[in-house]
């Protein structure tokens, strides 16, 4: 928390307490797995982007659905960060944390800096729940938070007491406590609640007194807040100036989603959506199931083989084929990304990496999958690789994955990662009818003289046609065994396979002519040092570089979408920099690329702790790499 | 262009697939391709009867798909003039169906063999017949693996000596007509490579058939388990080894006795309701009556010809039910929310601006 300006209350008589301007604020809310964390966080932060702040989010929860009550392995936490500036990662440290019980304020309270602030539902904080948690000792009364602002509140006391009119079970009149947390919070920060008061109002509908409790407790939390003279402060975050239009906050998977629909949309093709549930996916096909109006159909395979292989089933009849899943899945799949290679389909592979290998972590973020989606196949299997690189930006990245696939007739893998996943920024809209047109271009006749040529290639492209079943006279027939150049059929012949093979590299290698040129943030213009990224470290490192650069550092950042082919220019440009620094939440899969590719010292800077890179951490291993190179 | 409506006999299963403007002959799917299969394999009986079928369905060519998996069959669609996919071990039934869903208006036919459906793939087949979706599969099985040289397949028998069971296989078979039973196939047969008429006969009923519909089709392979099914096409034991499931008809089979029928029958025990073979039926006894709609009589008929070399095996389709498909249930959702009426663009905009949005000035 940055403290800027600090001013008289102005908020009318409800501030007794002062309020002190502050530039951008990292709050976690943290409780049992059942507490409703999530939905709080989700509330909290919708009601922080209608204010205009700048948001970052970053979920963590557990793999276990409802792990043992008031255990450490139950917690689950919701972060955000939100600015009157541009906001680049959920935060380092939070500046506020709410620990609804021992065990969330234990898992969390090594995450905070003296003087943090901690809110603390006091209800819980006895024998059997502290030894659970692993205290010995009561933490609020033993003085081991003394470097910490604590606020032990009875939020359970008074929540049951504030929703007594409504006749609700103890249990169910203490599970609103989570409310009673988010009025207090949104109180603090001055948050207006209308906008959750609504939403309790329509997902309640069917339940008048859960509703009005919920309503209740929402409100006694503000109240207290309020009333009471336990909190001296509150805070203001201004608006963050940031570009006019309409805006929205999204998740990484929502936007995802939305980039296939609109894939389809410009395509004008129908969107199949091929999937079986894993973490952190699922949300995708959640999604996508939705809009089938819009021309979406999905199927919930039996398995992530038939998920794909349905998918590019719909794809040789004239779809988009589209697969969704996670690591494990990616590794099942190969085969049948395989045989797309060789028939030479469009197929979108979405795989949201998690941490590995084998189950690994399922909830928690990695991007340990590059080198898999790379080169995890049989055979001489290229495939393009695109990554997004915040929440928002999974909306473009699908449709560029979707782009690349339509036009040069060949399976796309698409990295995003939990992080990306189940992160979530403000979104400003695009305009639809800007968005990029993809033209499928089916073969409809003939293409050699009287004849069809079911391999004969698009010469600026490679691509051969798309000649999908229904269209008279180009019936033929394709599969995985290596097929002769122009006809497509069986063919054993030495030559042709080498010819066949180098013509399906080059293909993909022919998509870099098609990408933008890179941008690099280089303020100054003359940085000596190089910081290239992939994927979902994009907030991370501009957070970085830009801590480095306000300490009077000169560093640059390139980050990639395109990592086959890596974009025309990249080689010239990391050439240009004595140093090249790579940050990557794996052990070192781009800087390995980008050495055997480009012939350069690449610099490892990796990070595998199922969390995001810490901007403070990262900005320091970066400035170690600055002094050795100046030096 | 006309199309089969659901109600048009004989092939109800095709409705929404265009037909042909003109008769088509046996020659009008042959494809320029060479076929590849050992002399004397039962793949060429099985293709000729296809091939020769194929013009009886009226269907325009390029409406029709074959996607087969890995093994000798699935070569199959190569030497078809229409749409194929010769794709990868065991996957075809998960190709098929996506295939299958998006595009209503082919014909779309899965060629596996007992390695490819019933081992690598056994998982897509169960799922393609209990979701019902609307493909025929031909289930090639000749209880060996051929196209690696030899090994015992998942319906080799007990005992069967290959390159990989020297000391001769402790793997139990499977029944691939008890599986798909198992699996709530609507439509599920069993034919004989060597008997075109039959093959025919049932391959027709397979096509007319709306819903997944599995044909084994018992196939000899002349390399590597050369007579599996002699028993079964020699003129002397034929008429003792095969049970011709005919629906009305009496199960009965063997040297025809008096009334003309077989003298060997299925008969059901009045006390205990189970079935059991007489080799002289009697005037009391109560022969089965073949009926497609009975799954658990279609249940234990199957498993005659698994309770030793010498029982009798059946063939003829052992089930056949009407259930909606998976693939037209998909497409009545989709035209129930609104799908082909819904004015895409607009649609993608409603759905960008849905939710809280705010607005900077």
């Amino acid at each position: 928390m940055t403290l800027t300006e600090s001013t008289d209350g102005d908020l009318g008589e409800a501030a007794r307490t002062a309020v002190v301007d502050v530039a951008d604020v990292v709050v976690r809310f943290a409780g049992d797995s059942g507490d409703g964390m999530q939905l709080t966080g989700g509330r909290f932060t919708q009601e922080t982007a209608r204010l205009g702040n700048d948001l970052a989010t970053l979920p963590n929860f557990p793999a276990e659905i409802r792990a043992p009550q008031g255990t450490l392995a139950g917690v689950s936490s919701f972060q955000i960060h939100f600015a009157g500036r541009q906001v680049r990662t959920p935060g380092d440290s939070p500046d506020v944390l709410v620990a609804m019980n021992p065990a969330a304020l234990r898992a969390n309270v090594g995450d905070l800096r003296p003087g943090a602030t901690v809110i603390v539902d006091s209800h819980d904080f006895t024998g059997r729940s502290l030894a659970k948690a692993g205290y010995a000792t009561d933490p609020l009364d033993d003085g081991t938070l003394g470097h910490l602002d604590v606020q032990a509140v009875d939020m359970t006391a008074l929540t049951v007491e504030a929703v007594r009119p409504f006749g609700l079970s103890r249990k169910d009149a203490a599970r609103t406590k989570n409310m009673f947390a988010l009025g207090l919070v949104s109180w603090m920060y001055g948050r207006p609640v209308d906008g959750t008061v609504a939403f309790v109002k329509q997902r309640f509908a069917r339940t008048p007194e859960l509703r009005d409790a919920n309503v209740a407790a929402l409100r006694a939390g503000w109240n207290y807040g309020e009333t009471t003279e336990a909190f001296a402060v509150t805070y203001r975050v201004k608006p963050a100036a940031t570009p006019p239009g309409t805006y929205r906050t999204i998740t990484g998977n929502t936007a995802l989603s939305y980039g296939l629909v609109a894939a389809g949309v410009r395509s004008g093709l129908t969107v199949f959506a091929g999937a079986y549930p894993i973490t952190p996916a699922s949300d995708i096909l959640h999604e996508l199931s939705k809009h089938k109006a819009l021309g979406v159909t999905t199927v919930q395979a039996e398995d992530e083989i038939a998920a794909v292989g349905a998918a590019l089933g719909a794809s040789y009849g004239g779809a988009l084929g589209v697969t969704t899943t996670s690591g494990p899945g990616l590794a099942l799949k190969a085969e049948t990304i395989g045989l797309a290679v060789m028939l030479e389909l469009p197929l979108v592979v979405v795989d949201v990496q998690r941490g590995g290998p084998s189950t690994g972590l399922p909830t928690k973020t990695e991007q340990a999958d590059l080198l898999q989606a790379l080169h995890g196949r049989n055979g001489e299997a290229p495939v393009p690789v695109v990554a997004p690189r915040s929440p928002a930006d999974c909306f473009d990245a699908a449709l560029e994955a979707a782009r690349i696939a339509v036009t040069y007739r060949t399976p796309v893998l698409l990295l995003s990662d939990g992080y990306l996943a189940n992160g979530s920024e403000p979104w400003l809209l695009p305009a639809t009818e800007a968005l990029p047109v993809i033209d499928p271009a089916f073969a409809d006749g003939p293409n050699d003289g009287v004849s069809f040529l079911p391999y004969l290639r698009d010469p600026g492209t490679l691509a051969r046609p798309w000649a999908v079943p229904g269209t008279p006279g180009l019936e033929h027939r394709i599969g995985g065994l290596e097929k002769a150049d122009r006809t497509g059929d069986i063919s054993y012949d030495p030559a042709n396979h080498d010819f066949m093979v180098r013509t399906r590299q080059a293909k993909v290698e022919r998509i870099a002519a098609s990408l933008p040129p890179l941008e690099v943030d280089d303020p100054s213009g003359d940085a000596t040092v190089l910081v290239v990224g992939w994927g979902s470290t994009y907030g991370p490192i501009g957070g970085a570089c830009q801590r480095l650069r306000e300490e009077g550092w000169r560093v640059a950042h390139v980050h990639l979408r395109h990592l086959n082919p890596l974009p025309p220019g990249l080689g010239e440009l990391l050439h240009r920099y004595d140093r090249v620094v790579v940050p990557e939440m794996n052990l070192g899969q781009l800087s390995r690329l980008l050495r055997a590719e480009h012939l350069i010292d690449a610099r490892s800077v990796t990070s595998v702790r199922g969390l995001p890179f810490a901007t403070e951490e990262l900005a320091g291993e970066l400035e170690h790499h600055l002094r050795e190179a100046c030096s | 262009m006309t199309t089969h409506a659901q109600q048009d006999l004989p092939f109800p299963g095709l409705a929404g697939v265009p037909e042909a403007d003109a008769p088509q002959t046996r020659k009008d799917f042959a494809s320029d391709q060479e076929v590849r299969w050992c002399p004397g394999c039962g793949d060429y009986a099985v293709l000729a009867a296809v091939q020769g079928f194929l013009p009886q369905l009226g269907l325009r060519k390029e409406n029709i798909v074959f996607v087969s998996g890995i093994g000798c069959s699935s070569r199959f669609p190569y030497y078809l003039d229409t749409y194929g996919m010769h794709s990868i071990h065991g996957r075809a039934p998960a190709i098929a169906t996506g295939l299958a869903v998006t595009r209503p208006d082919l014909s779309v036919w899965v060629v596996t063999g007992d390695g490819d459906a019933l081992s690598i793939g056994g998982n897509h087949l169960v799922h393609a017949l209990r979701r019902n979706v609307n493909v025929t599969i031909l289930l090639f099985n000749n209880r060996v693996y051929g196209l690696t040289k030899g090994q015992y397949s998942p319906t080799s028998e007990l005992g069967k000596v290959t390159k990989s069971t020297p000391f001769g296989s402790v793997d139990a078979p499977l029944d691939p007509v008890r599986l798909a039973l198992g699996a709530e196939a609507t439509f599920v047969a069993r034919t004989i490579d060597s008997d075109r008429q039959h093959l025919t006969e049932v391959l027709t009923a397979a096509a007319a058939h709306r819903g997944a519909a599995l044909v084994e089709i018992l196939q000899n392979c002349p390399v590597f388990n050369d007579g599996a099914f002699d028993a079964l096409k020699s003129k002397d034991s034929a008429a003792d080894s095969i049970v011709r499931l005919v629906e009305g008809a009496p199960v009965r089979f063997g040297a025809p006795g008096e009334d003309g029928l077989g003298a060997r029958a299925v008969v059901r025990e009045p006390a205990s309701g189970m079935l059991r073979v007489v080799d002289q039926v009697a005037a009391d006894d109560e022969v089965v009556v073949h009926d497609p709609q009975d799954v658990a009589t279609a249940f234990a008929l199957a498993g005659m010809s698994a309770s030793g070399a010498a029982a009798p095996t059946p063939v003829g389709i052992f089930r056949q039910v009407q259930r909606p498909t998976y693939d037209d249930l998909v497409r009545e959702q989709s035209r129930q929310a609104g799908w082909g009426e819904t004015d895409r663009e607009a649609g993608l905009e409603d759905l960008l601006h849905g939710g809280d949005t705010w607005s900077v000035a």
